[in-house]
């Protein structure tokens, strides 16, 4: 363990800034022109307190070993003057003047917005980000992808542990991109290091951001303002790419996004929604609800065994809460974020799973006419699905 | 600055004592309108809260001890995070500065008592009851706040657990009390100081007090109006901070930090003034520049109320509000470099000993100092960006607060002990709990500054692979600051029991009103005034 360390402090040492030692002490340069700003600013401001430490403690340190009444010191009576009083008042002042200078011109260059070439919306959620490429019709969710076990300790941690994502947010390199920032529940900040951004996303507000990154390459972050228990759980993974590269990964995105529509239309059975459905839980709804449904209440209520997800009568209620969410609580509305399938499915695996073998099911058609209506129906059609019966799991 | 007495003095409040001791029992201390008395209690009930809030911390430093979940659940560290943090300001620090007001404040000025005797026992007496309110909130349903001490909305209202409402109430106490002291202690500067002792012949320390005073008066308020608004929109259906409802998250904040800037310095100003008594009695030597620390104390007061901002450098204001609260911010370097140069010169061609109290203070300078250049670097905007919420702030705020706030009150305890028990303490000791507390104290908080640049967001009870080493030792350093800190107990507890016999003025430098009272001072002290030349 201890030569481990030993070694990773010399691959620290030997690796330049931007690497990912177990030692780093310093901020990393990043990857555009105004991370590489903001960091020669940084080694300014520290190197000048550094030299003014070395000068104040230097006389200090010297009067403690020098004037000790063990040494025979004998105190002097001087107590004031006002001309060194205006000596040390002024040249901090113009030490701090001469730093607001390369400040001020970077925080300008940092808010200059203008001629973006591609806008990206990014929404912050209890607990992950949300990517819209605007104009694109591309949109999607990051998710942590790190496994439970590893967190709770039975698994061995991957290199990235907690800064891995199951869809990173991809970008083009030598382009001006900007972005929209922005929350849906509480407020969130949205950090890259690399990229030498850091905006809080805040509900009701859009607040602006942009990079141009040099660098192919895959860049990580985390939320950086606390938005409740899993705030540690959020990171950010950005893939920068070149221009080319980008442009192929936008259409594949745009052909994946029109298959997945086609799928509302299809014939859902029981145990295809109970699979994709377990599948949509795991990600999105037992961060709260707990994969067993026990939830933690009175937080975030039991699914296992409630009303609303065991009676006949609750369907409709159940639909409209995953739909519309529950104003004031954590329960976000779900109908912008999941497709109808998706949604259709947890609902019917929440009827189904831990014991709560309700046996009905929602399907996506019943999904796509509450949206058009406001009101849930069941859809005679499914009555007629042959494999209802085997819906106690 | 005021040279003391008569010995007739002494002798004279000696047997003044006889007659109007303490009364006996228990009730003693529940109807006291003792300064000395009230200022015990606040001082005990301080360090109770600081064992508190330090034993959430040693949770805290546990989980981080390694990468993964071992000890708590995400949910309950981010209650440990939020009490820790409000438990050390509100219950630990500042009860702690008025414990000494309370006990020193009348004796530096030659006053017999707090102006304002009743409602000074009272304003003590609301704190164990906010404390106790507060820290029950653990043990509802939903557990204890887990916003974190800054309790942004929307998190803190609509996202909050049930038991927000008893820590809104715990806040309006807690503010009504250091209101009422806040009054308390300017009425008694301005009104009971004895004849001759004109306002620039006060100690620095009543100085750096009559300053925070006006701060707590000012801010208290509008901490108290930012939970009401809380209050209304949890339970009211009001929209002050919900944006749904057409409020606004961002004016939180600025409510938040328009008290939460001159807070900070709340926790500042007292150990400004302590450390200026500290150093010249200990460097045999005049404080160098007395007129210019009032002027550079009132200051960064001043200052403190233009800067609340730079917290919120990335919420998203327009260009000139950065640039406005970044200057403002970088400006209070200069009156807070003026008062770090005045020490080093007090202490320049002096003629040091020393003992704990010289230690603590000398530590106070240094660290404070380094505290002080981060806080430099976080003023400048656009590098906060990379700063801002990272572990280099907890590192910053820490340095300005555990050797700012924490050392200052050490050192004045040990200074000031020998007057308040009539016994010297265990110097070895002492001398033992400041180098463990010293090194425990930059083992915890120096490598924060490390994994912060690196990238370590705060308040995170699970983190990446890369901040690991740093994190233990960290949390090896915060083991050794928080066992060291029964030493000091002992210390006490020992020195109240028995020592060497303490003479009216122990420290060979020491100036000041209150040296020419004997040791132990007596119940009643300047009953009638002393003369102050």
């Amino acid at each position: 363990m201890q030569q481990a360390k030993f070694l990773s402090l010399l691959a620290g040492l030997a690796v330049t800034g931007g690497s990912r030692a177990a030692w780093e002490v310093n901020m990393t340069e990043g990857v555009t022109a105004v991370s590489r700003n903001i960091y020669g600013l940084h080694m300014t401001i520290m190197t000048i307190c550094a030299v003014i430490g070395l000068v104040v403690f230097g006389v200090m340190f010297y009067s403690i070993f020098k004037h000790r009444k063990s040494k025979g010191a004998v105190p002097q009576q001087f107590h004031e003057s006002t001309l060194v009083e205006i000596v040390w008042t002024s040249i901090p002042f113009l030490i701090l003047v001469l730093m607001a200078i390369p400040a001020t011109k970077t925080l300008v260059d940092i808010y200059n917005t203008d001629e973006a070439e591609v806008d990206i919306k990014i929404t912050g959620y209890q607990w992950k980000w949300q990517y819209e490429y605007l104009g694109e019709g591309v949109s999607f969710f990051s998710n942590l992808s790190t496994p439970t076990e590893q967190i709770q300790n039975v698994r061995n941690k991957n290199p990235n542990y907690l800064l891995e994502v199951d869809e990173p947010l991809v970008l083009p390199v030598g382009k001006k991109v900007r972005f929209l920032v922005t929350a849906a529940d509480v407020i969130h900040s949205w950090w890259v290091p690399a990229l030498a951004i850091k905006r809080d996303a805040i509900p009701g507000f859009i607040n602006e951001a942009w990079t141009n990154i040099d660098v192919p390459g895959t860049y990580r972050g985390q939320c950086a303002e606390l938005c409740g228990k899993n705030h540690a759980y959020m990171p950010i993974v950005v893939e920068a790419k070149s221009e080319e590269e980008f442009e192929q990964w936008l259409q594949d995105k745009k052909e994946q996004a029109s298959r997945e529509r086609e799928l509302t239309d299809k014939v859902w059975s029981m145990d295809e929604l109970m699979a994709r459905g377990e599948q949509v839980y795991n990600k999105v709804c037992a961060v709260c609800h707990q994969p067993n449904g026990a939830g933690m209440p009175p937080i975030f209520p039991a699914l296992k065994g409630s009303p609303m997800a065991t009676e006949a009568n609750q369907v409709g209620a159940h639909v409209d809460i995953v739909m519309n969410g529950k104003k004031g609580s954590a329960m976000q509305s779900f109908a912008g974020q999941l497709s109808e399938v998706d949604i259709a499915a947890v609902i019917t695996y929440e009827r189904n799973a831990w014991g709560n073998n309700t046996g009905e099911m929602v399907t996506p058609k019943e999904i796509v006419e509450y949206k058009k209506t406001g009101v849930y129906e069941e859809d005679p059609a499914r009555q007629t699905m042959p494999d209802n019966q085997q819906a106690s799991l | 600055m005021s040279t003391v007495t008569d010995s007739a003095e002494g002798t004279d409040v000696k047997a003044h004592e006889d007659h109007h001791g303490p009364a006996k029992g228990l009730m003693r201390w529940v109807l006291t309108t003792n300064h000395k008395d009230i200022g015990s209690m606040y001082l005990w009930f301080s360090f109770a809260m600081f064992l508190t809030g330090g034993a959430m911390a040693m949770i805290i430093r546990a989980e981080l001890f390694q990468p993964g979940l071992q000890i708590v659940e995400p949910a309950f560290f981010n209650q440990m995070t939020t009490m820790h943090g409000l438990i050390m300001v509100f219950g630990a620090v500042m009860p702690a500065f008025v414990g000494l007001a309370n006990w020193m404040i009348p004796m530096m000025i030659g006053a017999p008592d707090m102006a304002m005797p009743r409602m000074n026992n009272w304003s003590f007496w609301i704190l164990p009851f906010a404390a106790v309110m507060l820290i029950s909130t653990l043990f509802m349903e939903g557990g204890g706040p887990n916003f974190g001490w800054t309790f942004y909305a929307p998190l803190s209202t609509d996202y909050g657990p049930p038991s927000t409402t008893f820590f809104i109430f715990a806040i309006h106490m807690l503010g009504i009390s250091s209101i009422m002291g806040a009054i308390n202690i300017i009425a008694t500067i301005l009104n009971l100081r004895a004849p001759g002792m004109t306002m620039m012949k006060m100690p620095l320390f009543v100085w750096t007090w009559l300053i925070t005073a006006y701060l707590l008066i000012a801010v208290m308020p509008v901490l108290a109006g930012a939970v009401t608004m809380m209050l209304m929109d949890i339970h009211f259906g009001t929209s002050f901070f919900n944006a749904g409802g057409g409020g606004d998250p961002v004016l939180f904040q600025h409510i938040f930090w328009f008290f939460g800037h001159p807070e900070v310095y709340i926790m500042i100003l007292p150990s400004f003034g302590i450390v200026s008594a500290i150093i010249p009695a200990f460097a045999r030597k005049h404080l160098f520049g007395y007129t210019s620390m009032v002027y550079a104390t009132a200051s960064i007061a001043f200052l403190s109320f233009l800067v609340w901002a730079h917290h919120m450098f990335t919420v998203g204001m327009p260009l000139i509000g950065e640039l406005f609260f970044m200057y403002a911010t970088m400006l209070i370097a200069v009156p807070t470099g003026v008062k770090v140069f005045n020490w080093v010169t007090t202490m320049f061609r002096g003629s040091m000993t020393f003992e704990a109290p010289m230690l603590f203070s000398t530590a106070f300078v240094v660290l404070f100092t380094i505290g002080g250049f981060s806080g430099l670097m976080l003023s400048i905007a656009p590098a906060d960006f990379q700063y801002h919420d990272t572990y280099f702030v907890v590192a910053h705020f820490h340095y300005v607060l555990v050797p700012g706030a924490i050392f200052a009150i050490f050192a004045a305890t040990y200074y000031w002990l020998p007057k308040w028990t009539g016994h010297m303490y265990d110097e070895t000791l002492a001398k033992v709990h400041f180098w463990m507390s010293f090194i425990g104290m930059n083992l915890t908080f120096f490598p924060m500054h490390f994994v912060g640049l690196a990238g370590m967001p705060r308040r995170i009870p699970d983190y990446a692979l890369q901040f690991a080493n740093f994190n233990e030792i960290s949390s090896i350093g915060g083991f050794l600051f928080g066992t060291t800190q029964f030493l000091f107990l002992f210390i006490i507890i020992k020195c109240i029991r028995g020592g060497e016999k303490a003479p009216a003025k122990p420290w060979e430098g020491a100036e000041g009103l209150e040296w020419s009272v004997p040791s132990p001072a007596p119940y009643h002290t300047f009953t009638t005034p002393p003369d102050v030349k």
